[in-house]
Formats: structure tokens, sequence, C-alpha cells
């Protein structure tokens, strides 16, 4: 087993897996906190699929999968909450909207070009392979940029996603809080995606934050405790992927699962003691 | 000095009229109690006053004084069930809304631990919020507003849930911060008992008209002499 380990950081590819999926993990988890509390969760399985159009029509101009997603699904946050805010369609049917629509898109424009190939199929499941060294340096400065924008405003994120009623009549400007929010998954999901495919990243934002609820009670506790969480499944379901040679993706979020229901009993049984 | 100034506010939702034509204005050192029976408007008049709601014609001006400035107590508040939130968290979260910080400062926490205590709930301050009893988040909500403002407090029917000690207790909170420290105070009521003992204006709205002036004037209304009995102030 740790022979495994070892050999594990042996490669480069997995190293730099390593480095950006810990890092997506951690700015997924602390996020994911707001989304799930705010009832956005949605909101990351949408931007995920935009994210998936997005890559196939780099892949298909032959440009810098980055270089078009990140813009293209930054947008698509930004419409996703003005549409959720402002017009009478639901949240939650226009994220059903824009997200199948530019799955569609994304489809249309592979078979018309190169066709269902490895690197399509990697953008579906998530490819460990993925990161370039250009990748994880951009990866690098962008997870950096979530992360200190989210200590930075904390506690505005707080009083917004307890009550923003209270927060906007008392001078905050929420509308920019929550464009920050949509605005700092965006970019996370853009990141992890590549590493934990489009189908499977959301999973990602939503479970830390699930699983730490079932057993801390304080706002504090539960984003640290989400941030630990995300970070340890993140790294045993890559040590199994590469240990068994399974997928990455559906590795993390299998492990993620099985965390989630632990954390179910302990709460159980925390209630049960107290 | 005055706070604030609204001069015929007309407010509605969709095709229902909520407030009609009300005039009245808040000066700096005033308890002003809002008064009138359900469905008349009070809660709705406040969220104009804050800019929850959209106001449809008249104007509001506020002079010495932002929205950072307020605190606000709603008539409810729509926390989740499940939300991970600790009464310290809550209370400290009204501290926040007065500019940018990136920690609490020392003078924060002092002001939300002195609130906490003056709200009686210094023994459920590491408590979950949303395992809290009805009354006992009334305090915790209001010990939050407490902690956004000195000077001036916006509280929407803030005794509703309370037992009468605390209900009691709250009056001479709010009393004593409005004379002893200068916070002016609007508070939306149905317990006119109170408001015409602590207040020194009401504006009462009802379906047929309002009426806005010091007490004393109120208490010569028709309606007044109603509810108190002909000779109180004659
Ligand atoms: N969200 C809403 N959508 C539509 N109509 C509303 C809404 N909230 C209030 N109203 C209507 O606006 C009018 C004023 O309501 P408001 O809540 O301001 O009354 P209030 O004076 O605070 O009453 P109460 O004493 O019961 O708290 C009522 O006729 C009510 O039906
Ligand atoms: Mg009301």
């Amino acid at each position: 087993m740790l022979d495994t380990f070892i050999q594990m950081f042996s490669y480069s590819f997995m190293l730099r897996a390593v480095i950006v999926g810990v890092l997506v993990a951690l700015c997924s988890a602390l996020l994911g906190v707001t989304l799930v509390l705010k009832r956005y969760s949605m909101i990351g399985d949408g931007l995920s699929h935009v994210g998936f159009g997005a890559l196939c029509l780099a892949l298909a101009m032959n440009v810098a999968p980055l270089a078009i997603s990140v813009p293209v699904v930054v947008i698509a946050a930004f419409l996703l909450l003005r549409i959720s805010e402002n017009s009478k369609i639901k949240g939650d049917a226009a994220i059903a909207l824009i997200s199948s629509t530019a799955l569609a898109l994304g489809i249309i424009v592979t078979s018309m070009t190169t066709g269902i190939n490895s690197d399509v199929n990697g953008y579906m499941f998530g490819s460990i392979l993925a990161m370039s060294t250009t990748d994880v340096y951009v990866s690098i400065i962008l997870s950096a940029f979530v992360l200190v924008l989210y200590v930075v405003f904390y506690n505005k994120i707080f009083a917004v996603t307890f009550d923003e009623n209270f927060a906007r009549a008392t001078g905050t400007k929420t509308g920019m809080y929550n464009t920050l929010v949509s605005l700092l998954t965006a970019i996370t999901i853009v990141i992890g995606m590549r590493i934990m495919g489009a189908m499977l990243i959301s999973s990602l934002i939503i479970f830390p934050a699930l699983t730490s609820m079932r057993v801390c009670r304080s706002f504090k506790s539960v984003v640290v405790t989400s941030a630990i969480v995300s970070i340890i499944c993140f790294f045993i379901g890559l040590f199994i992927s590469f240990a068994f040679s399974m997928p990455a993706g559906a590795s993390v979020v299998a492990v993620n699962a099985i965390t989630f229901g632990i954390f179910s009993i302990l709460g159980i049984a925390k209630r049960k003691l107290s | 000095m005055k706070l604030i100034d609204c001069q015929n506010v007309y407010m509605n939702y969709d095709s229902t009229k909520a407030v009609n034509g009300v005039s009245f204005s808040v000066d700096s050192g005033d308890f002003l109690c809002i008064v009138g029976e359900n469905g008349t408007g009070k809660s709705t008049l406040l969220k104009g006053i804050l800019g929850l709601q959209k106001v449809n014609s008249g104007t509001i001006t506020f002079t010495g004084i932002v929205n950072k400035e307020i605190g606000y107590l709603p008539q409810k508040t729509a926390v989740q069930k499940d939300f991970p939130a600790s009464v310290r968290e809550v209370v400290l979260s009204g501290c926040q809304s007065r500019g940018f910080r990136l920690f609490y400062t020392s003078a924060d926490r002092k002001k939300a631990q002195k609130n906490i205590e003056l709200l009686g709930i210094d023994g459920i301050k590491n408590k979950p919020f949303n395992e809290l009893s009805g009354g006992q988040q009334q305090r915790v909500l209001l010990a939050r507003a407490l902690c956004a403002t000195d000077k001036l407090l916006l509280l929407d029917e803030p005794t509703t849930g309370l037992d009468p000690f605390v209900t009691a207790e709250l009056y001479r909170i709010v009393d004593e911060l409005n004379k002893k420290h200068g916070v002016a105070v609007v508070m939306v009521t149905h317990d006119l008992k109170n408001s015409v003992q602590y207040a020194n204006k009401i504006l009462c709205m009802e379906h047929d008209g309002d009426f806005f002036g010091t007490v004393d004037e109120y208490m010569k209304t028709p309606a007044a002499r109603m509810i108190f009995g002909g000779g109180t102030n004659a």
C-alpha cells in the first residue's frame, strides 16, 4: 500500500492532478456550503454542462480549453443568476434550459468535427491525464483567487447566506455578493471538471457541505469541516483510482458518498447521546 | 433633526394596494409607534423605507443617516430550518452590516456580547439558532438588530412570541436605548397600551385614512377614545 502511495507521486501527471484536485476540492467545498444553503446547488450542475459544451467547442476549434471555457461558463453563471432573480422562469427550470442546450450544442459540434473520441469522453467523465503544466499554473492562480476572495468576504457571505433581506436592509450590496459567489463557482467548476468530469464535478460542491451539516451546527464549523472532508475524500478517491485503475472522478464521488453515510450515522448518534 | 421624511408614499403588490399615501417623519431621538389593523401596510411601509420593496409614488428622504446605520427586526425571518449557525454568529452578523470588515474587531465582539447579555441569551449563545424556541429566536434577531445601529432601529412587531416578562424587559431596553443612548426607534406594534406609554409619536394606519402626530394628539382622536375610553385624556 505504501509502495503504491509512493509510486503514485512518482508520476508527474499524478502530481499535477493532486495539486489541482486538492485546490478544487477546497474551493468547491467552501462555495458549496453557501450554494447548498441558498438552494442553488443545481447551479453547479448547470454550469458544468455549459463547461462541457465550451470544452467541445475548444476542441473543435483547436484552442486551449481553459481559454474558451472560463469566459463562457462565467457568462453563463451571470445569466443564470439574472434569470433566476428577475424573470418568471423559476431558477431550477432556467438551469435545466441552459444546461441541456449547452450540452446539445457541445454534442452537435463534436459530431460534426472530431466525433466522440477519448478527449470528449475525458470531458464527460474526467481524466487525471488531462492537466498540462500550463493548466496547473492557471489552476493555481484561479484557485488562489477563489480562496482569497472567499476568506476576505467570509463574514459578508455568511450574512447574505443567512438572511439576505436583513443584509440588504442594512446596506449590504447583496447582489454583488451573489454575483461574486456565482463567479467563483464558475471558475471552480471549469478548473475541476477536467479531472472530475462534467457529469461529476457538481457532486464535489454538494457532498462536502451536506456531509458536514450532518454533524456540525455552526456555520464556521460547517465550512471548516467541509474543506477538510473534501480534501481527504479527494485524496482517498484519487489513491483508489490509481491503485485499482478506476476513473478518478467516479472514485472521488464514491468516497464522498460513503463519507456522507458515515457522517449521517455520526449525526444521529450525536443527537441520541446529547 | 429629521432622519427620515416620508411624503405621500404609495406602495402596492402587483394589483393589491398596500400603502396608501402615508406621510410622516422621524426625528432623531423619536420613539415612533406604528399601529393599525392587520393588513393596513405597516410591514410594507418599513420595507419601503429600507429599500426592500419598490415605492410606487411619493418620496422617502433620509438625512444624516444611511441604510448601513439602521438596525432592522423583520416581522418574519425566513431562515431555513436546517441552517447551521450559532446564536453568536447570528448576533455578530449584525455588526457586519456597518461597512466592510475582514474580521470582526474586538469592539464588534464586545458590542455583540453586550447585546447578548442585554437580551438574556448568554446561556444559549453557542447553541444552533434553528434549535431555539420562537421567542428565543426573536431575542437573537433583536440582539442582531441592536448590533447594527447606534442611530435608528426599525422593529416590526418585536414582542411577537415573547413571554410577558421579556416583553416588559424589551420595552425597557428599547426605551433605555432611546432615552439614554439617543437611538431613534420606529416600532410596529399592536400593543396600544405600551405604545402610548413609551412612544412620543404615533402613526396609526387604517383602511379609511391615517393619523400621524404626537401621543397627546393621538389620544384625542375618536379611535383612541374608543379604545382607551373617553375620559383618559380629557
Ligand atoms: N408578499 C405579498 N404579496 C402580495 N400582497 C401582499 C404581500 N405582503 C402583503 N401583502 C398585502 O399588502 C397589504 C399590507 O400588508 P402588510 O404586511 O404590510 O400589513 P401589516 O399592516 O404589516 O399587517 P399585520 O398587522 O398583519 O402585520 C395586505 O393587504 C396584504 O394582503
Ligand atoms: Mg406586519
